[in-house]
């Protein structure tokens, strides 16, 4: 497991973070109970199964939502 | 195709907006309905494109957001052919999002001016001995670092080489730059005023102090409070029941206009977003003064508080203290210093060190066998002697016998104020020291402001004798003091005050021994000069140890609270008067509706951004 800390774009409705917590939750490999995405840091963090699931594919699910990642760092 | 259309976002707002206008003005000026018509139909079609974007974004994951509700009502109005209302209707919500954009960026300045302090490169030792410059994410514990004048200390670590002054007001809050030599500790985020020094990685990246606090400030503003996710819950069945409700009126009246209005009117605007911002712009205004409040449940507690309990030593008093009276019984003295000496060298007890202070150098025994009695002092055997330092308490406990002079001294002593370190050698009292703590300058009048803002109780507790406490108390005119309570008493009074008199409390204290009362009280503040323990146990931090800063988180939650509801008001009463007058009025349409509600978000938005000025007032 690693965790992930994604910035985003800024954030102007809450209901964006149903969108992206929709998106994200809907992957495999990707814990849904550390899923938080932070509405006024405009950041997620979550932890995932990089044998599951790659860094980018996560990445990539919150971009097809409509959302620019500006960084994203695992440790 | 569709990433470019959310990209373009502010410039299909200025083209719609131009369009729309155009439109209006050859309708008043030449009286020309087909520029006047096409101007808004192609108007409301690039206005609707990055809505309807996101709003099928949306339901794909099965959301039923506000831009859902807007896409249905602007594609109604097409179908019954209103192209002034779909128009306008497209062009407020996309000029709307664009305002909320830029004022929510102010309202969360305050913390990401905080977080821009993070070092961000940092001068790395490579194989060759050879300084590069690298990501600050590539340091590792352990590496050897340079950090020149001007630059960023990158990490936490301790000088290896070199001197410098360095300014840790982002850590501590003061700004007078301090000595570091080698082996002192240096703190990331803090600045090289003058100097070089080359430094060892202790802690890097997110585990740092600095880290922390900024970890911290980012988890306190999206924290809610049990409102706020109520009111989450509330707007997550609120979008899709307006959705409904809309169809319901569609399908009885047959009243297309009427549906879609209705959809418009429904938006949850203000109400989800009026609380947020009130938060984040309270925890950032704190964070700017040097006051951590962890999230908004804290601001609710703390705005609410009526008594304030306060540990004495290091939070009202300096924590500093120096021996003001001594007494010695009976003969050989000089040896009972040097074995006082020898066990209080072990310790790291503030007292401690006011009696190595005063007694200064002696001959140093090994010191065995060392016990530390809670709430009493320290017992071990120097010399082959059995030697107890301590209070009234542990002498007692040691079956030490006082003569009349002992007890005489002892009450005199207390009475004065003063902390008792007794020592007595293998049974017999040798020496009595009275320790004093001056008050820190200023409390009184913080004391003061903070009786101004409510605070009806101030209490103060400590493990020193009755009398110290008493002095204090008379001093800086507190309403209840209590000596001789160990950490286990104050926790249980505590929870007395908490659970049989059913009290708001809020504790201060210094946050390491004092961590049970912390976590206990609603609202634990730590005085802490940036400790682990007190930063992770409480929920208010005072970043530089600073008691003014007290009074300001005071006021500073009490007008975060009051922001927060008069944002609840403003949002619930535009959604009344809306309905109401869609219901009792004919005036009402989309276009307005759409109107208000956008100005009742930037007006909640606004209302927030005050709080980022907030002052105490004189």
């Amino acid at each position: 497991m690693k965790t992930a800390t994604i910035q985003l774009e800024t954030l102007t409705c809450p209901s964006c973070l149903q969108k992206i917590e929709g998106a994200l939750k809907k992957l495999d490999g990707v814990d849904q109970e550390s899923t938080k995405v932070m509405f006024n840091s405009g950041k997620v963090r979550l932890n995932f199964d990089e044998d599951t699931i790659s860094i980018d594919q996560i990445k990539e699910a919150i971009t097809t939502v409509g959302y620019e990642v500006q960084k994203a760092t695992v440790r | 195709m569709q990433r470019r259309i959310l990209r373009q976002k502010n410039m299909i707002t200025v083209t719609s907006g131009a369009l729309i206008t155009v439109g209006f003005l050859s309708l008043w000026a030449w009286s020309n309905v087909l520029v006047f018509e096409w101007a808004l139909i192609i108007a409301s079609i690039l206005g609707v494109a990055p809505i309807a974007i996101q709003a099928y974004q949306a339901l794909r994951v099965r959301v039923v957001s506000i831009d859902v509700l807007v896409t249905i009502a602007v594609l109604g109005a097409f179908l019954i052919r209103n192209f002034e209302e779909s128009a306008i209707v497209t062009f407020l919500f996309l000029f709307g999002a664009f305002l909320e954009q830029r004022t929510l960026n102010k309202t969360r300045s305050a913390i990401k001016e905080l977080t821009e302090m993070a070092p961000e490169s940092a001068l790395k030792q490579m194989e060759d001995g050879q300084f590069v410059e690298v990501d600050v994410e590539e340091v590792d514990v352990g590496d050897i670092l340079l950090v020149k004048t001007g630059a960023k200390v990158p990490v936490d670590g301790r000088v290896l080489v070199g001197e410098a002054s360095i300014n840790e007001a982002s850590i501590t809050g003061e700004s007078i730059p301090v000595a570091k030599g080698e082996g002192s500790p240096v703190f990331a985020g803090t600045i090289l005023d003058n100097g070089t020094v080359q430094i060892v990685a202790d802690r890097v990246g997110e585990d740092t102090t600095f880290g922390r606090i900024i970890e911290l400030v980012e988890e306190a503003q999206d924290s809610k409070s049990e409102a706020e996710r109520f009111i989450d819950r509330f707007s997550k069945y609120y979008t899709p029941a307006v959705l409904v409700l809309s169809f319901l009126v569609w399908l009885f009246s047959r009243h297309l206009e009427l549906a879609i209005t209705i959809l418009v009117l429904g938006c949850p605007g203000a109400l989800v977003i009026g609380v947020p911002v009130s938060n984040v712009a309270g925890i950032g205004n704190g964070a700017r003064h040097g006051v951590l409040l962890k999230g908004s449940e804290v601001i609710g507690d703390f705005s609410r508080v009526d008594t304030m309990v306060f540990d004495k030593t290091g939070t009202l008093t300096v924590g500093n203290p120096s021996v003001a009276e001594k007494a010695y019984y009976g003969a050989n003295h000089e040896q009972a210093l040097a074995y006082l000496a020898s066990v209080e060298r072990e310790s790291d007890h503030p007292l401690a060190k006011a009696v190595l202070e005063e007694i200064g150098d002696t001959e140093a025994y090994v010191v065995e066998n060392t016990e530390v009695v809670k709430g009493g002092g320290i017992v071990a055997t120097v010399d082959s002697h059995r030697v107890a330092v301590g209070n009234a308490a542990l002498m007692e406990r040691e079956s030490v016998a006082l003569s009349a002079e002992a007890r005489a001294d002892l009450a005199r002593f207390e009475k004065n104020g003063n902390s008792l370190v007794l020592s007595a050698v293998d049974g017999e009292l040798k020496i009595m020291m009275g320790v004093r703590d001056p008050i820190r300058p200023g409390v009184k009048e913080h004391l003061r402001r903070l009786r101004k803002l409510g605070v009806k109780n101030l209490v103060v507790l400590s493990g020193d004798n009755q009398g110290t406490v008493d002095v204090v108390s008379r001093e800086l005119g507190l309403t209840e003091a209590y000596g001789h309570m160990l950490p286990e008493d104050k926790a249980a009074y505590i929870r007395r005050l908490i659970e049989e008199e059913g009290r708001i409390v809020a504790f201060v204290g210094d946050g390491v021994n004092d961590s049970p009362s912390l976590a206990l009280a609603q609202i634990g503040i730590a005085m802490g000069g940036g400790t682990d323990v007190a930063i992770e146990t409480s929920d208010v931090v005072l970043i530089n140890s600073d008691f003014s800063r007290l009074p300001h988180a005071l006021g500073l939650t009490k007008a975060t609270a009051r922001n927060m509801r008069q944002n609840i008001l403003i949002a619930v009463g535009v959604v009344a008067v809306l309905l109401v007058s869609l219901i009792f009025s004919d005036w009402m349409n989309m276009s307005i509706g759409m109107l208000v509600h956008e100005g009742s978000i930037l007006a909640v938005i606004l209302n927030g951004m005050r709080l980022l000025r907030y002052k105490l007032p004189e």
